[in-house]
């Protein structure tokens, strides 16, 4: 579990457009990483390229390399299946699915994985991935119930316990609280700060404070123009990145003076 | 209200009532009409032994060659619209889409005339290898009939028939997966199949129920296809391979009606009325479980 990530020289492209110029950055084991910068400067691009998300869309394609501890997920040999099982995904809305019950939800996953798992087993790694996604006293009641039954807050809590459920080594979270209110954003921060002993966590925020509060390190994009790719303008430890960034565009972004 | 609006409103409510009346008038002429039948003495009645003895075969065909042909085109129906939804390259789709609705448009005559020129003979030689080695199941009990006018055949032409239909309303279903859900499993790490387990398939459920009996309905009425190709020779039975089938009610009132005066035209309308009722109840359900899929909240969402 909780591997490091090391991405060199990616470009992400859409058909013949360039979206993600040149990025290049570490990502440390057991640490939460924020993604800032302005609309459409490819944050989400970025992040659906880190579990080979990017290139479900018609003629998307990546070049460059990501390394999850030492191993090339853009390798040739490496199936692309496998490496969405390794790094679970939380989405901005909530898509706990309305087909299934709580508790499916959560062993959606595993049911995957491992084909074959003894009822009791996999009530434990249920149960296991509700308490560690602080959900598991609002639900325990009402497993077999629909999961689109739950509040967005829960629901979007239900997706992480989905996610984590199959110990993945890396968690991507594409602005998981934008569609919630504050005490659920605030339940969902906690719940980050907590996984952080266990994961490397990824998160992509359009909340300053957010940013600030739960990571430990915050890359700023940007777009170089408009209709240029987007591009890192930087990368270090959050409490720099907001008290003396080094870049001219990144303090404008932070202090609200822009995007 | 303006006067526009209350000629529109007029005119639409009218529309609608009339349809009601006609549906009513087809339905009281047909009871009316059957009456005759029902409460002639039996060896009045066709076939000399009352209405439900006479009935009884044309029904057990018609349920048979329709529940056969559902049972070969659904499945069909739901693999096309899933290669069309979810494998095939965006033209070949769209090609694939636009041929799918012009075989619904095809006259069933047509398919008749297919059915009996080029499917039943070229079936013959399968009916005979059926009989030899699967003989001891009671389908292909046989003998195998030498033209290929058989049951199954019927079933094929019927399930070509209803294909169309079946496939267009569960392609727009399955088309409306919100892709919010394939890419959660797909991130989860579902292969491609696995996703269509997850999310296409229980989201087009009710539609596939809803289609499948909408071409169970066609499949009910479908008159001249069986009407050409198949083989009668009465009584009930269960061969799918031989020449000696049940007619079914659209067939045999299309065949026999010019040819039946008094008491025989009665029984025909009986028969009519009994197909009415099962199309009427299968179109029912099919409406009932479509409409429950627009409740679905997860569509929305
Ligand atoms: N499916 C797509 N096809 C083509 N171009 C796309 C697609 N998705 C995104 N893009 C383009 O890629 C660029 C980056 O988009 P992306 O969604 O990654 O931005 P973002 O930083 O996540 O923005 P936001 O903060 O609004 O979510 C944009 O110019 C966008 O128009
Ligand atoms: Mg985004």
């Amino acid at each position: 579990m909780a591997k490091r990530i090391d991405v060199a020289d990616l470009n992400i492209y859409y058909g013949e457009t360039l979206a993600v110029q040149d990025v290049s950055m570490s990502i440390e084991p057991r640490s939460v990483t924020a993604l800032i910068g302005p609309s459409g400067c490819g944050k989400s691009t970025f992040l659906r390229s880190l579990n080979r998300m990017h290139e479900l869309i018609p003629k998307a394609r990546v070049a460059g390399k990501v390394m999850v501890d030492g191993q090339d997920l853009y390798a040739p040999d490496v199936d692309p299946v496998a490496v969405r099982s390794q790094i679970g995904m939380v989405f901005q809305r909530p898509n706990p699915f309305p087909t299934m019950s709580i508790y499916d939800n959560v062993a959606a996953g595993i049911k995957l994985n491992a084909k074959r798992m003894r009822t009791s087993e996999l009530d434990e790694i249920v149960e296991r991935s509700l308490r560690q996604a602080n959900l598991w006293d609002e639900v325990k009641d009402r497993l077999d119930k629909p999961g689109t039954g739950l509040s967005g807050g829960q629901q979007q809590r239900l997706c992480i316990a989905r996610a984590i459920a199959v110990r993945p080594d890396v968690l991507l979270m594409d602005e998981p609280c934008s569609a919630l209110d504050p005490i659920s954003t605030q339940k969902i921060e906690d719940l980050i700060t907590e996984l952080k002993a266990d994961y490397t966590i990824v998160i992509v925020t359009h909340n300053m404070q957010q940013a600030a509060r739960v990571s430990d390190t915050t890359a700023f994009f940007n777009l170089r123009g408009i209709g240029q790719p987007g591009q890192l303008v930087e990368i270090g430890d959050t409490a720099t990145i907001f008290s003396a960034p080094a870049n001219k565009a990144t303090e404008d972004y932070i202090s609200g003076r822009f995007g | 209200m303006r006067t526009g609006d209350q000629i529109f409103a007029g005119l639409s409510t009218g529309s609608g009532v009339l349809i009601l009346a006609i549906l009513a008038g087809v339905a009281a002429f047909l009871v009316v009409e059957a009456w005759p039948a029902v409460v002639a003495p039996a060896d009045e009645v066709p076939g000399g032994a009352g209405v439900t003895v006479y009935i009884w075969p044309l029904l057990f065909g018609t349920l048979l060659s329709a529940a056969l042909a559902l049972l070969i085109a659904a499945p069909l129906a739901v693999a096309i619209a899933l290669f069309i939804t979810h494998y095939a390259p965006r033209r070949l789709a769209h090609g694939l889409g636009y041929v799918v609705d012009l075989l619904a448009a095809v006259p069933s005559i047509v398919y008749g005339l297919w059915g009996i020129a080029v499917l039943a003979p070229a079936t013959v030689d399968a009916g005979a290898w059926l009989y030899e080695n699967l003989g001891w199941i009671p389908l292909f009990a046989g003998p195998p009939s030498s033209t290929g006018r058989t049951m199954l055949v019927a079933a094929l032409v019927l399930a070509v028939m209803v294909l169309p239909i079946i496939t267009a309303v569960v392609r727009e279903a399955f088309l409306q997966t919100p892709r919010l859900y394939e890419e959660a499993a797909l991130a989860l790490g579902a292969t491609h199949w696995e996703m269509i387990k997850m999310t296409v398939l229980p989201f087009g459920r009710s539609a596939i129920i809803g289609a499948s009996m909408l071409g169970l309905g066609r499949a009910l009425g479908e008159t001249m296809a069986v009407a050409m190709v198949l083989s009668v020779s009465g009584g009930v039975s269960i061969n799918l391979i031989s020449r000696s089938n049940p007619s079914t009610i659209a067939a045999t009132i299309a065949l026999d009606f010019p040819e039946s005066t008094g008491i025989a035209v009665n029984t025909l309308i009986a028969a009519g009325l009994v197909l009415f009722a099962v199309t009427f109840v299968v179109n029912m359900l099919a409406r009932v479980v479509i409409n429950r899929r627009r409740d679905f909240s997860g569509a929305d969402r």
